[in-house]
């Protein structure tokens, strides 16, 4: 008993040198930036780059946008396949793992191709095709996530009751979904949401073979170009992930409220 | 995707039984599959198979031997293997002290909220801590030099190597492992260890006959799971190391920048290459998955 | 002196006593129960005398031997777990030989053995099957095979029936007392189901709060519980609330009626107030016979249950609950009805 407990202290011990050591060494880098002495400029100088601020707000666009769309997508898919069409239900989760398999690289390269100049929907001619484009690219990534956590969210309702007992008191479709089925999945949601927009947020590959200012490759680019600013940058991201992975357990927390209720 | 569109004929109840239309309303989620997910992978493996003119060939996979491409694969496998098999073997460690190994409560929900973190902790700033801890002016490296007087760049390491790009990897792939191992480790019952005991059996006898059969198909799987997930990446290794290492990833990132290969369909049958690799990869977890979840209910 | 005997044993978690000074002689071949709400410390018992829990203070002997701190392995004791802690990799035979493979014995010994087990769990054709492919009750029948292979001295049993199926619980129970009196072992038995430690057991512990409350036969746990938690733990029980009349005489007052106790007057001064517990089958309906309590009540329910008709009766503040069997002669209760409930004095028990 006592030998397997150091023995689990010497484990901690070491996983947590090994993850809280570079942070600690960004950190520590991040506030190198003047000389002698340690100071927030670097965070002051990334701050005031107007190039931080565009790329930045075009991703949390980019995100929110992919949120949206991804819930408008997989909520009504999800509930419909829950309800009508469970005999699709292997395919359409067969599809939604997909993006896990195929790496997105590969599917960057697809988009290259099919929807170039010279395509039958060349999407990539303008910036704003270019734009939606890297929404859907980003929605196909987030779709095992958001899937996932939709479906296990109606898992935990009595869809069909509901959408029954709704449809007795004249609710029509939309209304079922938007006011019944959608509040009561609402942590699930959330849950997803978070996660979708911590994988967006400092996405590279998409938004550099597709040319678009966001965030992920103007890091790349200031890591190539200066010393002091990224390690700022790295420390900035690590945040926004901690407080979205946060955000997400505790909307997930809720999610376990229902289930009790129901059972 | 609409909400309305499918189910607005008069009279039909909303929640009646199956209907022969039910395949109306998963009609919008496979347009959108089909744009943005199968077409462009479609297009990608049938190029593979075809000549520049358009007819079909094998040339393109035969080509895929040449010693630039075959080095390139060759490396990200060894990197992908070596990341996922330490990372499989610390995370098992980690997330095992967690849960069996009698520590504090406070320590298995702190573990796993920052392996959900640290997990998706991938990509730029990953590569960004990385230099600053372990480049060549990093944190670490400038202290072993202060402390102990060893110069870790004298020993041939740097954070471009195949050691530095694995070392950077497990920061992702170690808290994958906790993530995916944790419900496996839950799975092992108190009882079966007791049971194992009370019929005279030491520790390592639980260990190799019981824990580890029981476990082998998760352990497994995750690991390949982690190979398929360090195959695929490509930020990381391209914010870390550019252009300078040769591994399938950034190969395929310069040739879609620029056809570095001098050849189009060339670039479909490498992307064809990384999805055959992370394609059985995938299928083997799933497959060992199910294996798995068959003994322990 | 007796074949397992546990002498003051007692266990603290931190400040949290689960058990106090417990003690038990068990004697060779006898069938113990330890009966009791959750928590009253009854599986701590058991996981002591396993070994899996150290007791704080007290001493455990089996045979003439002191195991209180050895380990598990040494004791040469067998356990059934609650939620069949069968090896989930191993098949049927695999599991039922673990523990003479870990303990080295030969080959021809071990199938010979197994099969002899399987021959006695009436398992013979399902050697190669997976716990997974088995029904629960499949299952825990080769968990006591798996136990009782290595031929322990001692065998535990923790809460085996919980998890089964209402039928299957009671035909197993049946097997495992059968099972149990052929092989002759000493065997140790958690539960909570005061129908399981009635039926199974040669004596009975009725535990409560870490402490033993009584120790006896199931019939006289049953007929004479010592304490108001034994008696309103087993079975179900009418409690009266009584003035002690003439305590020589052996004479109470229950709602202004008085009744006659036979056996132990309440060690009390006349006039001081007592407790008295009747089982609702030791009462009747009708013309009493001679030398019996009578109390006049008031019907409020009749419950037909088939073999047995329940019949709920006010007498002043209390409620009687009656069971009688049924009887096609019988009268037709009917709600308001004023009737006569007697029992023998035998009956009544006062609780302390």
């Amino acid at each position: 008993m006592r030998e397997s407990r150091i023995g689990a202290w010497i484990a901690f011990g070491i996983g947590a040198l090994y993850f809280i050591l570079p942070l600690i060494a960004t950190f520590e880098f991040s506030l190198r930036m003047k000389r002698g002495e340690y100071s927030f400029e670097a965070y002051r100088v990334v701050f005031a780059d107007p190039r931080f601020q565009a790329s930045f707000t075009y991703s949390v666009g980019q995100a929110l946008a992919t949120i949206f769309v991804g819930i408008a997508l997989v909520v009504p898919t999800a509930y419909w396949v829950r309800l009508r069409a469970p005999q699709f239900r292997p395919i359409v989760e067969f599809i939604t793992l997909l993006p896990l398999v195929i790496p997105a690289i590969v599917i960057v390269f697809g988009y290259l191709r099919i929807f170039n100049s010279s395509s039958l929907i060349p999407l990539t001619d303008t910036n704003l095709g270019t734009d939606a484009l890297l929404m859907f690219g980003y929605v196909t990534l987030a779709l095992p996530y958001l899937y996932r956590a939709v479906d296990t969210g109606l898992q935990a309702i009595d869809v069909r009751t509901l959408t029954e007992s709704a449809e007795s008191l004249g609710a029509n479709a939309f209304t079922i979904l938007t006011r019944v089925i959608l509040p009561n999945i609402r942590p699930a949601l959330l849950s997803g949401a978070f996660l979708t927009f911590a994988i967006v947020i400092g996405e590279f590959t998409f938004a550099a073979l597709l040319n678009r200012p966001a965030f992920g490759p103007y890091l790349q680019l200031l890591g190539a170009n200066r010393a002091y600013e990224p390690s700022a940058l790295a420390i900035m991201a690590f945040l926004v992930t901690w407080a979205c992975m946060g955000l997400m357990q505790l909307a997930s927390r809720g999610l376990r409220l229902p289930t009790t209720d129901t059972r | 995707m609409s909400a309305t569109s499918p189910e607005t004929r008069h009279g039909a109840p909303f929640a009646a039984a199956r209907s022969p239309m039910a395949w109306l309303g998963i009609v919008p989620f496979m347009i959108f599959a089909i744009l943005f997910l199968l077409w462009p992978t479609a297009h990608l493996v049938i190029g593979a198979f075809e000549s520049k003119d358009g007819g079909f060939t094998f040339a393109n996979i035969a080509n895929l031997t040449q010693p630039a491409i075959l080095n390139a694969y060759w490396l990200s496998i060894r990197i992908s293997a070596a990341s996922a098999f330490l990372g499989g073997l610390l995370g098992f460690a980690l997330a095992y002290a967690a849960i069996s190994g009698g520590l504090p409560r406070w320590i298995r929900p702190t573990l796993t909220t920052f392996s959900g973190v640290a997990s998706n902790f991938a990509g730029v700033p990953l590569a960004f801590a990385f230099i600053a801890t372990l480049g060549r002016t990093g944190l670490v490296t400038t202290l072993l030099v202060k402390w102990f007087d060893f110069n870790l760049y004298h020993t041939g390491f740097t954070i471009l190597s195949f050691w530095g790009l694995t070392l950077t990897y497990l920061y992702f792939q170690i808290p994958l492992m906790v993530l995916i191992l944790t419900p496996a480790l839950d799975g092992l019952k108190k009882e079966w260890r007791e049971a194992a005991s009370i019929l005279g059996a030491s520790s390592l006898q639980y260990w190799l006959r019981i824990a580890i059969p029981v476990l082998w198909p998760s352990l497994l799987g995750a690991v390949l799971l982690l190979f398929a997930n360090a195959f695929g990446a490509v930020a990381t290794a391209y914010a870390l190391t550019g252009s300078s290492l040769n591994i399938v990833p950034i190969l395929l990132f310069a040739q879609i920048r620029g056809d570095v290969l001098h050849n189009p369909n060339l670039g479909y049958a490498l992307a064809l290459g990384m999805i055959v690799i992370t394609a059985l990869s995938n299928l083997a977890y799933i497959w060992l998955r199910a294996w798995s979840e068959r003994w322990v209910k | 002196m007796a074949f397992l005997t546990l002498t003051a044993i007692a266990k603290r978690f931190g400040q949290n006593t689960v058990v106090h000074g417990f003690d038990l002689a068990v004697e060779r071949g006898e069938f113990i129960s330890l009966l009791g709400p959750s928590g009253c410390g009854k599986t701590t018992v058991l996981r002591m005398i396993a070994g899996f829990e150290t007791p704080s203070a007290g001493t455990i002997m089996i045979d003439g031997r002191d195991v209180t701190y050895k380990r598990p392995a040494e004791r040469n004791v067998g356990m059934v777990f609650q939620a069949y802690a069968l090896f989930p990799n191993m098949n049927v035979a695999d599991n039922i030989a673990f523990g003479m493979k870990v303990a080295k014995r030969p080959k021809a010994e071990i199938d010979a053995r197994v099969t002899e087990m399987l021959e006695l769990i009436s398992l013979p054709d399902l050697a190669a099957r997976y716990p997974y492919q088995l029904s629960g009750g499949q299952q825990q029948r080769v968990a006591l095979a798996r136990a009782l292979a290595v031929k322990p001295q001692v065998l535990l049993l923790d809460e085996p029936l919980s998890a089964l199926d209402a039928k299957i619980r009671v035909s197993l129970r049946e097997e495992i007392r059968a099972l149990q009196r052929e092989l002759g072992i000493t065997t140790i038995f958690v539960t909570h189901d005061q129908e399981e430690a009635l039926s199974m057991s040669d004596r009975v512990v009725v535990m409560h709060q870490g402490r033993v409350e009584q120790i006896g036969t199931p019939h006289a746990i049953y007929n004479t519980p010592k304490t108001r938690f034994a008696a309103s733990f087993v079975g179900t029980l009418n409690m009266l609330d009584a003035e002690i009349k003439d305590a020589s005489a052996g004479l109470i007052i229950v709602e202004g009626q008085t009744l006659r106790i036979a056996n132990g007057t309440p060690g009390a001064p006349n006039g001081s107030r007592c407790t008295v517990a009747l089982r609702p089958e030791a009462l009747a309906i009708g013309p009493a016979r001679p030398g019996d309590n009578v109390l006049s009540c008031t019907i409020e329910d009749v419950q037909f249950l088939g073999a047995i008709v329940r019949v709920k009766a006010r007498c002043g503040a209390h409620i009687l609950s009656v069971d009688t069997f049924n009887q096609a002669g019988q009268p037709a209760w009917a709600r308001g009805d004023q009737v006569e409930i007697h029992f023998a004095p035998e009956h009544l028990v006062v609780l302390d």
